[in-house]
């Protein structure tokens, strides 16, 4: 699946990130340097506070660097752009938009046709299971449904690249489960890059084929730690001893790092 | 109402899954309602009850606009008993309709009503349209709103009527300074309300857009200005009643015709009825705009989640 020999599709160098506060900095990202393949599901983990979620949006471009560079096909991140989706874990739907509304909205602002607009969005809309629900508004929906309203919204534009800050955070156990299968099941039938952040241990290595272990204060990366159970991954892969041993893996470099006391926002 | 056409008419039906449930139609809106009616919570009739204590199921259920009606009766009803007795030479209802009647017929009632309205309406649109235009400008760009900030502030503690005596001067006493005092006040409660409406918009959304490749002007027209509605519209009816007190005051100004100009005129002659007409006059015509507004808010912000 992965490739790592050609290029990295996503290449943070040396990157850092400080926000000032009362009386200094607040290092979020101290100077990481990670590259991520084409078609790579690289899963990030981390303590909250560790800089996971800035060192996503320094890549989505929605965060500058306050130094190095975060660099994306070759070129370097200046702002937010469609060639790379972002799903952010509050969903961020348009509440005054129908389901479908909101799939188009990134055809919309490119000024697609109306005719391939509602194709492609009602193509994406199929693909994540909400074809009844293509005219509901958002506030009728449920959690796991709002989030896959949002993925397709994501898919519509067919970005290279998915960066999704814990998407399923705030979703039950069950539809957590539901939704990891499909993701995987997408990006296997597709050519995108999949940077996936959370703070889910067992999401972390059931979804990755690398998994990223930061560390908080300041935030960096602690390990990094390869997942080479092969796809498709099922129920089995869940339960497996190599599975149990990767997780138990990941899980004391997550838990077992320098005490922290806890960290400030 | 925007480019983007934001608000899709048919939906709401939908089946619900495991999420919250469906907007049961008639939310309550930012602005409190005055309901006449004893409203123990009515939204929340979906929730259970404790078995054995609210009132049997059937009684609970009366329609709200039957209360309503119930309760206007009620009122005409204890005004029609207070007058009886004599309290402080208060006409009764039979005698302000019977005036309202007479004024009907010579078309003064009419005239009245129209000359105040078209007063309330240009100031209103005028001090609406400019409001939301100055309130975006504020929430976007933080130099416009460190300008006006101060000038909004300060105007904002002067009573529209305050400024009457300056507008006559300026302005003398023709219709512009009525509707500039009306235009005022309509103004300086929508541009509040649309200011904070722009500043409060979720960043995410924001952030959203932007990363499914939309620029700031399109961020603008189809993020911010939906986002914003409901608040430019709280503000609007907020304006709407600050112009309706204000036209009565406006109309003291050498007015010729207009429901405030006929109650300051049928005071000098202890005609009370035509006083209670004029009052009754403005409170319905406020109460028919108001529910107007209402109605577009509930058409255009019907996306909201409402509890």
């Amino acid at each position: 699946m992965t490739d790592r020999t050609s290029p990295p599709k996503i290449s943070f160098r040396d990157v850092g990130c400080r926000f000032p506060v009362r009386g200094g900095h607040f290092t979020a990202v101290d100077r990481v340097s990670l590259d991520v393949g084409e078609r790579e599901f690289v899963t990030v983990v981390g303590p909250s506070g560790c800089g996971k979620s800035t060192l996503l949006n320094m890549a989505a471009g929605l965060v500058t660097p306050t130094s190095g560079e975060v660099v994306v096909d070759g070129r370097r991140v200046t702002g937010p752009g469609p060639d790379r989706g972002v799903i952010f874990q509050q969903y961020a739907l348009f509440p005054w938009l129908t389901v479908r509304r909101n799939v188009e909205f990134g055809l919309r602002v490119a000024g697609v046709g109306a005719a391939e607009r509602r194709r492609r969005a009602d193509e994406a809309i199929a693909l994540v299971g909400l074809g009844d629900f293509a005219d509901a508004l958002p506030k009728t929906l449920s959690g796991g449904m709002k989030q896959r309203c949002a993925i397709a919204r994501a898919y519509a534009v067919d970005p290279d690249v998915l960066l999704m800050d814990e998407p399923f955070g705030a979703l039950d156990s069950l539809t957590r489960v539901q939704l990891q299968e499909q993701l995987l099941d997408t990006w296997s039938r597709q050519t995108r890059t999949v940077v996936f952040v959370t703070h889910d241990v067992e999401e972390a290595v059931y979804l990755a084929g690398r998994v990223v272990v930061m560390a908080a204060r300041p935030g960096r990366v602690h390990r990094i730690v390869d997942v080479p159970l092969p796809y498709p991954r099922t129920e089995e892969t869940r339960l497996s001893p190599e599975f149990a041993a990767l997780r138990n893996e990941v899980w004391s470099a997550v838990h077992h790092q320098a005490p922290v006391e806890a960290p400030a926002r | 109402m925007t480019a983007g056409q934001p608000m899709d008419a048919a939906v709401g039906r939908e089946p619900v899954m495991d999420g919250p449930a469906p907007d049961p139609g008639e939310g309550a809106a930012s602005v409190p309602e005055p309901t006449p009616a004893p409203d123990d919570g009515e939204g929340s009739a979906s929730a259970p009850k404790p078995v054995g204590v609210a009132a049997p199921h059937g009684a609970r259920r009366v329609p709200a606009p039957v209360l309503n009606v119930l309760s206007l009766a009620a009122g005409v009803a204890v005004w029609a008993l207070l007058a009886a007795h004599g309290v402080g030479g208060l006409p009764g209802p039979e005698a302000v309709g019977r005036r309202a009647v007479e004024m009907l017929r010579d078309g003064t009632l009419e005239g009245d009503m129209l000359a105040s309205l078209r007063r309330v309406l240009a100031g209103f649109a005028l001090g609406t349209v400019l409001a939301v235009l100055v309130g975006f400008l504020m929430g976007w760009y933080p130099v416009v709103r460190a300008l006006c900030e101060p000038y909004v502030q300060f105007f904002r503690t002067i009573p529209p009527l305050a400024l009457i005596p300056v507008a006559v001067v300026l302005m003398g006493i023709g219709e512009t300074p009525k509707i500039f005092v009306i235009f005022l006040a309509a103004f300086l409660s929508t541009v509040v309300a649309t200011l904070q409406g722009v500043v409060g918009v979720d960043r995410t959304l924001i952030d959203a857009a932007r990363v499914l490749g939309a620029r700031d002007t399109a961020v603008f027209l189809r993020v911010v200005i939906p986002a914003a509605a409901p608040f430019i519209l709280v503000g609007m009816r907020i304006g709407l009643g600050s112009a309706w007190a204000t036209v009565v005051a406006a109309e003291l100004i050498a007015a010729q015709e207009g429901l405030g100009f006929r109650m300051q005129h049928a005071e000098t002659y202890y005609d009370l009825d035509t006083i209670f007409v004029g009052l009754v006059a403005i409170g319905v015509l406020g109460l028919v705009m108001d529910r107007l507004l209402l109605l577009a808010e509930h058409r255009l912000t019907r996306w909201q989640e409402r509890r």
